[in-house]
């Protein structure tokens, strides 16, 4: 298997099989890190995620758009050394609205359905990604780049 | 936690708390054979060691820097040499230790102990393990015992122990080791009994040797030999040995010293003895229900036995496995200084001379056909070296592991790798040539004219000085034009040659003010002054061995390099007739000997290409921190230089990074000029981190790709204390 495949194989594979991810945004320079539910396309060009409007992750994000999820297979172990691979996603954030919110929001519910009355409530946003680069982590120190042409 | 049992507290399901060898043991006790005063540290003693000191994760951490399968033997024993390295340096403590120590002092009483593994994994095989744990005998006093414990478990993971257990397909992360702590029986005739023969099934074998078992089981000492029927239960033959030395105990541990007259002249073993070992070897049979490998010793006449395991018998068909091999990538002193003698004495001076030889025969006055012959002869000449190589030179290199292990076992350094500033600075042929190199351009950097000329391709012109050293230099290491070229298309002239003085002439050296090793002389001292007596003359003849392997591991590929040009220039010289024919439109029947000949050599068909994987659209992927093995100390930035054939070499820039698939010292005249080194090969030993370390280079080797992931141009750093490379993006 070329790197190329392999690595966008191992993405896909973690944001298929994890949960949840840390969401980074700011305000005015400050760096603030939140946990998210989040669900991945899969051709991993767009990550989405559901927020209330009035939380500080949607307010720093409805003022500069550039945001990183981290997402990480670690299982609070020391075996995470050696095991875990954490994928860094960097992108532009922008609220969903219309046919393709409906279209997300089932796809999103089908990975968190204990999430639905939460989601569907009117005072959430579904929030999409798109993705320009997954840095990718594995080997404790072992680095790769998928840069996506949008 | 009961850490410790007794033979006979032993139960069938502590089988796997033991390990074979233990569970062994502790049935022949049982069943009234008289084995040692013997305890048993289970695995969980091993687990509660490794959880305790944090070293779980650190050795997975180390066994997965990158795919094992990925990795070369070098690359192995270099992992094997830091997780040994991070047993030595953990010390038994808390509640194991309080146990340890008082079960050792109040079992044993001060005795001397031989401390063996016995690892659990050996039984799930159902292959042999024998030598590739270590053991130790003659061992005393608590902290020693304690010390050596911690020996036999870092043994789980030597080169040999990973490489096999990969091969039989074990769980190298699920590995434990027990360990048998046995008083040591100052055996007077000791030896080992096969109840079956392993070459013949009716026949029982016996060796046997004065003294110890040590000499004969790691094969220094030759024992003397006995096959007995084994129906009939007759001697068939004693072929006794050259008895020379014998294993005795030490102050610590055991050495080999001179047989005693008096014993040299006659067998260890009465024939009436060897029929009474034959029982012996026939009730473990019985008792294991298949034939048995016994060793033994005999003290005042009493019969002890040490240890009884299956012999491994292969099944018609089953080939046998690399176990052997591994084994042999360990080499004993006494084996590594009469391979230094045969290379040293040798094998350098006739390679030296054979390389002068070809030199001096004048390939242009032959006919085509009898250069077609020379061609030939070249080819076979340069294969038996190149044979020679990798079965001499190759195990020679063992000489700088062997002393590693022993330094670090004297000294316990913080740096696994400490002793190689013992070996470097030493002189070696490419830094002789390098150093030549420098004077060269030297005196270009201080001749304007001379340097506008060679910069403008002119002739040399009436400069006789430069002239002539240029002659000597091309004399001793040739014109480079071979090597530049990885000996496909020589060069026609010294045009590379020239190109790399220019620009190390315009970027001088700064090797001289580069950070120096650690003042070898001081660490000498050190090292030697932690040892009294013949062990003081032991370490100060391994030190000397190793760094006589550590200077040939360079020089031999140099001399290589001189027979390969040679036979290069052959080949040259009957490339360059037939195109000159064909230009011609001429054909001459002798030619067509010479086109076979290039043809069946394969010339000009050596090029390797990368096979560049693409992207799909709209994806593309970077390589943004490779891990590698650490293989020079130091952290540098700089343009990176990759070389895809050997022809980028002359293109290499003063400050830039060389990135390459594997240095051979053929190539290592471009390191005065380098920042730093990254090689795909891996390992400390390689040539890429020899010659970085001698010139003060960070240096990180074992990057999977290095030269498809890296581009020229791209700005790097090479971490060499970590073994990372970061690459960045800026100019992609």
């Amino acid at each position: 298997m070329t790197h190329y495949k392999a690595i966008k194989k191992q993405i896909r594979e973690l944001l298929i099989n994890q949960k949840l991810g840390v969401l980074s945004t700011h305000h005015s320079g400050q760096p603030y890190a939140s946990l998210i539910a989040f669900v991945g396309k899969e051709d991993l060009r767009e990550i989405y995620f559901v927020t209330p409007r009035t939380t500080r992750k949607f307010e720093n994000l409805s003022v500069d758009s550039r945001v990183a999820i981290l997402i990480n297979s670690s299982l609070n172990m020391d075996s995470d050394f050696h095991e875990a691979v954490s994928v860094t996603a960097l992108g532009n954030a922008g609220e969903m609205n219309g046919a393709e919110k409906d279209e997300i929001l089932g796809l999103y519910l089908t990975k968190h359905p204990y999430l639905e009355v939460f989601a569907t409530s009117p005072t959430c946003a579904v929030v999409g990604v798109t993705i320009k680069t997954y840095v990718m982590v594995r080997n404790f120190q072992h680095v790769m780049e998928l840069h996506i042409d949008q | 936690m009961n850490w410790i049992l007794t033979p006979l507290e032993v139960r069938p399901d502590h089988r796997n708390r033991i390990g074979p060898k233990a569970y062994a043991l502790s049935l022949l006790a049982r069943e009234g054979f008289n084995i040692p005063d013997t305890l048993f540290l289970t695995v969980e003693g091993y687990n509660e060691f490794v959880n305790a000191a944090g070293l779980r994760e650190r050795i997975l951490l180390e066994l997965n820097r990158k795919k094992f399968k990925d990795m070369r033997w070098e690359e192995i024993w270099d992992c094997a040499t830091r997780i040994r390295h991070i047993f030595l340096k953990k010390q038994i403590t808390g509640p194991l230790q309080s146990y340890l120590t008082e079960k050792i002092q109040s079992h044993f009483s001060g005795k001397a102990l031989a401390i063996r593994s016995s690892a659990p994994d050996e039984d799930a095989s159902g292959s042999s393990f024998a030598g590739l744990h270590e053991s130790f005998v003659n061992v005393r006093g608590t902290s020693s015992i304690l010390d050596h414990i911690r020996l036999v478990w870092t043994s789980l993971w030597s080169d040999a122990a990973l490489l096999y257990r990969q091969e039989i397909g074990l769980d190298v992360e699920k590995s434990a080791m027990a360990v048998v702590l046995q008083e040591t029986v100052t055996g007077d005739r000791s030896g080992v009994v096969f109840s079956q023969n392993p070459n013949d099934e009716t026949q029982v074998m016996i060796e046997s040797v004065y003294g110890l078992n040590q000499g004969l089981v790691d094969g220094i000492i030759e024992p003397d030999r006995w096959v007995l029927d084994r129906d009939k239960k007759t001697v068939l033959s004693h072929k006794p040995a050259q008895r020379e030395h014998w294993m005795i105990p030490s102050e610590h541990g055991v050495e080999m010293a001179s047989l005693p007259e008096d014993l040299a002249g006659r067998p260890p073993l009465s024939s009436e003895e060897a029929l009474g070992i034959c029982d012996l070897a026939y009730r473990a049979e019985a008792l294991f229900k298949a034939p048995q490998d016994v060793e033994w010793t005999i003290k005042n006449d009493t019969m002890c036995v040490l240890q009884s395991r299956p012999i491994t018998t292969l099944s018609p068909g089953q080939t046998e496995d690399k176990r052997a091999w591994y084994l042999s990538l360990h080499r004993s002193v006494g084996n590594l200084t009469a391979l230094r003698t045969t290379i040293e004495e040798t094998l350098i001076p006739e390679m030296i001379k054979t390389a002068k030889d070809l030199m001096e025969q004048d390939i242009t006055v032959l006919s085509d056909g009898e250069l077609a012959d020379e061609v030939r002869r070249r080819w076979k000449i340069n294969q038996h070296w190149v044979n020679t190589y990798w079965e001499e030179f190759i195990p020679y290199a063992h000489g700088v592991r062997l002393f590693g292990q022993y330094y670090n076992d004297a000294m316990r350094p913080d740096d696994p790798y400490e002793f190689m500033n013992l070996l470097t600075q030493t002189k070696m042929v490419s830094l002789e040539r390098n150093q030549m190199m420098e004077e060269l351009a030297s005196m270009v950097r201080e001749d304007r004219q001379l340097f506008e000329r060679l910069k403008a391709g002119e002739p040399l012109g009436p400069d006789l000085e430069f002239g002539e050293k240029v002659n000597q230099f091309i004399e001793k290491f040739g014109d480079l034009s071979c090597a530049v070229t990885g000996g496909i298309e020589c060069a026609t002239d010294t045009r590379p040659l020239f190109k790399l003085l220019l620009e190390m002439a315009v970027n001088p050296s700064s090797w001289s003010s580069r950070k120096k090793p650690k003042d070898a002389l001081a660490l000498q001292q050190r090292f030697l002054e932690r040892f009294q007596g013949p062990k003081r003359k032991e370490a100060e003849e391994l030190l000397d061995l190793a760094r006589s392997s550590y200077r040939l591991r360079d020089d031999d590929n140099i001399y290589l390099g001189k027979i390969e040009a040679q036979m290069l220039s052959a080949v040259k010289e009957a490339k360059s007739r037939v195109e000159c024919s064909e230009r011609r439109g001429t054909h001459k029947s002798e030619l067509d000997d010479l086109k076979s000949v290039i043809h069946d050599l394969d010339y000009g068909n050596r090029k390797r290409e990368l096979t560049v994987s693409s992207n799909e659209y709209g994806f593309k992927v970077n390589p943004r921190q490779l891990v590698g093995q650490p293989a020079g100390p130091g952290l540098s930035r700089g343009k990176a230089r990759v070389i895809r054939h050997h022809l980028d070499l002359q293109d290499f820039k003063s400050a830039e990074i060389l990135v390459c698939d594997s240095v051979d010292p053929n190539m290592t005249f471009v390191i005065p000029l380098a920042a730093g080194v990254i090689e795909r090969r891996g390992g400390m030993l390689i040539h890429g981190a020899i010659i970085a370390r001698e010139y003060g280079l960070p240096c990180v080797t074992g990057i999977p790709d290095a030269t498809f992931l890296i581009q020229t141009g791209d700005d790097v750093t090479v971490d060499g204390f970590l073994g990372i490379v970061t690459i960045s993006q800026k100019d992609r």
